[in-house]
């Protein structure tokens, strides 16, 4: 079992903001790099299928220079090896575009198991595994809440609006997990100490065949037009329960016309 | 006036409000087109035909529903190849996500998700990071595909001719690579649908065990008409289950009021909770960040409190 999984680098904004909230200052130098944590998922459950059925596991991220930090930490989780894609170029790449490198990038690699989270936590789109499935014309296996290899044929449970789905396909196959699928680990110090070693292949789009007419912020086929912060809320009315706290809340809910 | 094509979310012919939604957002937009596909899909006709829908495309093969998302792009696929829509609107949903995506590379087009508007030149409305950011984005490149958070507009209730047509699609090889063997559905609880419900009422780790949530939180949700939330640490805990999360990990709801009880207001519960447009909030801790958002709020103990309110509710 040969596994891959695809690791975006992402701003810890929910960390900056998280603060702001608890003492109303916010640190601006504390913009830090993470990987997106519901990959760490997907890392998780690769580690789990290789430690029961063997194999290797590699780190797959396209980014700026310094997600090679993310691309090491991964594999600090125990993961063999990484491939960090990078170019000047791809600043600004929409879904579209990162799908098509990824997918290039993993064209001819043979791997059994190709691994996402199921959304980025910046753009939060949920959309780069199926197009990624759909270039490399493999089964689309994607937001599983559990995983079962069993020998060339895979079993997920799908998450759904209604509970979930028991979907089955052959291998090799693209799969994203939810983040209830496990309970990713910390890196061990041997680990860490392993993944400064690690092999990493760090390589332009030249090196993966794709033109870089295709990618970056000029030629996404999405565009931001414009942008503004959400007006501020204005500061609503809270009161100490003394007893009279519900009557309150009814009285509220009674000038909105709730109830 | 061109087509826009409207994806129509439906269980056996029941059909999501969300996709009602979509057919009065393709209206400001272009002609209505309601695409709607698998088993039971005759029977929305007159529901779609009573919300809008100009023509509906109606495919009533069954076997759509055995494989993960692939068959429905392939119809969208041809019907865009067919008909040159000015765009496809599409719920913005686990399944909607990805057809939105594999469509995308099918026809060569950009994709715009989570829109809360579409305006008539197709420029979408987004509210990213949690919703402190509103962002206006247009798709540049092919058709625009844009999928479409629920509760963003209301359903417009003017009938539209309705003009069934048939349509069908091989099921593919790339289809074929996946098998729905099994449904597994969650028991039905008779309340409306989280992602949908025009009112929310939420309960964390403050609610304090399985028993609470039967014995506070449902009780005020049914005397509200509302659906039943939770945070993160409530659906961990095995109070409540998962389908229930709100958040980032879980669904994302913009009701008209969300009603926050023993909830902290982590930044990832907010991203699934942020763009409610009234929220009450009850909770012991008066610095809890969920105040933030409060336009009501009670520092108290919800045990308390919300029996009582219940009480209130249920003799108006
Ligand atoms: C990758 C990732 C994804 C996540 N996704 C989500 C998500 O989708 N949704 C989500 O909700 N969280 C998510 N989280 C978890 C999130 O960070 C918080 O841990 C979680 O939201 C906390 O839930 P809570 O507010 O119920 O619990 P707590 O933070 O423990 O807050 C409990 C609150 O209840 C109050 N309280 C206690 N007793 C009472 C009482 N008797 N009466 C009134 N108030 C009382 C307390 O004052 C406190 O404010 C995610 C975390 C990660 C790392
Ligand atoms: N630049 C990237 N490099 C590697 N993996 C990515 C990248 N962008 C997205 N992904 C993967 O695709 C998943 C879904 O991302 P998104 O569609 O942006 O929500 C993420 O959880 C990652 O596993």
């Amino acid at each position: 079992m040969n596994i891959c999984v695809c690791v975006k680098q992402v701003p810890d904004s929910w960390a900056e903001k998280k603060l702001s909230a608890s003492d109303s200052t916010l640190d601006r130098a504390a913009a830090e790099r993470v990987i997106n944590e519901l990959d760490e998922y997907a890392i998780e459950e690769a580690l789990r299928i290789v430690e029961a059925h063997g194999g290797e596991v590699t780190i797959l991220s396209m980014g700026p220079a310094e997600a090679t930090d993310s691309v090491r930490k991964a594999i600090s989780m125990g993961a063999n090896s990484g491939i960090h894609i990078v170019d000047d170029v791809l600043h600004g790449s929409d879904a579209v575009a990162t799908s098509l490198v990824l997918a290039k990038a993993l064209e001819g690699r043979n791997f059994d198991l190709i691994m996402f989270g199921c959304e980025s936590t910046d753009a939060r789109m949920s959309v780069v595994p199926a197009m990624v499935a759909a270039r490399l014309n493999l089964p689309q296996m994607t937001f599983a809440s559990k995983v079962e290899v069993n020998g060339t044929e895979l079993r997920i449970h799908r998450a759904t609006d209604y509970g979930y789905d028991e979907v089955v396909s052959a291998l090799p196959a693209v799969v994203s997990v939810v983040e209830k699928i496990n309970e990713p680990r910390y890196p061990s110090f041997k680990n860490i100490m392993a993944a400064k070693k690690a092999p990493l292949d760090t390589l332009s789009l030249s090196d993966i065949g794709v033109d870089a007419g295709a990618v970056g912020l000029a030629t996404a086929w999405s565009q931001v037009a414009s942008f503004a912060d959400r007006p501020a809320k204005a500061a609503g009315t809270v009161v100490t329960d003394e007893g009279t706290g519900a009557a309150k809340i009814a009285e509220f809910l009674t000038t909105q016309k709730f109830a | 006036m061109t087509e826009v094509l409207v994806v129509v979310e439906h269980s056996n012919g029941d059909v999501k409000r969300v996709s009602l939604e979509l057919l009065a957002m393709a209206a400001g937009i272009g002609t209505p087109s309601a695409v709607v596909a698998g088993p039971g899909a005759s029977n929305a006709l007159a529901t779609l035909t009573a919300h809008g829908a100009e023509t509906i495309y109606v495919c009533d093969d069954a076997a759509i529903a055995n494989h993960v998302v692939v068959p429905m792009v392939d119809l969208l696929a041809q019907l865009v190849n067919d008909k040159s829509p000015s765009a496809v609107l599409i719920p913005s949903s686990i399944d909607g996500k990805e057809i939105a995506g594999r469509l995308a590379i099918a026809v060569n087009s950009g994709i715009i998700t989570d829109a809360v508007a579409v305006s008539s030149d197709c420029t979408a409305t987004q509210n990213v990071f949690g919703g402190a950011t509103i962002v206006q984005a247009k798709v540049t490149h092919g058709t625009p595909i844009i999928t479409v958070r629920p509760n963003s507009i209301a359903p417009n209730e003017a009938a539209g001719a309705g003009t069934r047509v048939d349509v069908s699609v091989a099921i593919s090889e790339a289809a074929r690579a996946t098998t729905v063997t099994n449904r597994v559905s969650v028991e039905k609880s008779g309340r409306p649908d989280l992602s949908e419900a025009s009112i929310v009422v939420s309960g964390g780790r403050g609610v304090g065990g399985e028993e609470g949530f039967a014995n506070v939180i449902e009780p005020l949700a049914d005397a509200l008409g509302a659906a039943v939330g939770a945070s993160r640490a409530a659906t961990d805990a095995g109070w409540y289950p998962h389908q229930f999360q709100v958040g980032q990990t879980g669904k994302t709801v913009s009701p008209q009021l969300y009603v926050a009880n023993g909830i902290s207001g982590a930044i990832q519960h907010r991203a699934g909770m942020q763009t409610s447009k009234t929220v009450v909030v009850v909770n012991k801790d008066a610095e809890a960040p969920i105040f933030d958002l409060a336009d009501f709020g009670v520092v108290g103990d919800l045990h308390a409190v919300l029996p009582e309110l219940t009480k209130l509710l249920q003799s108006r």
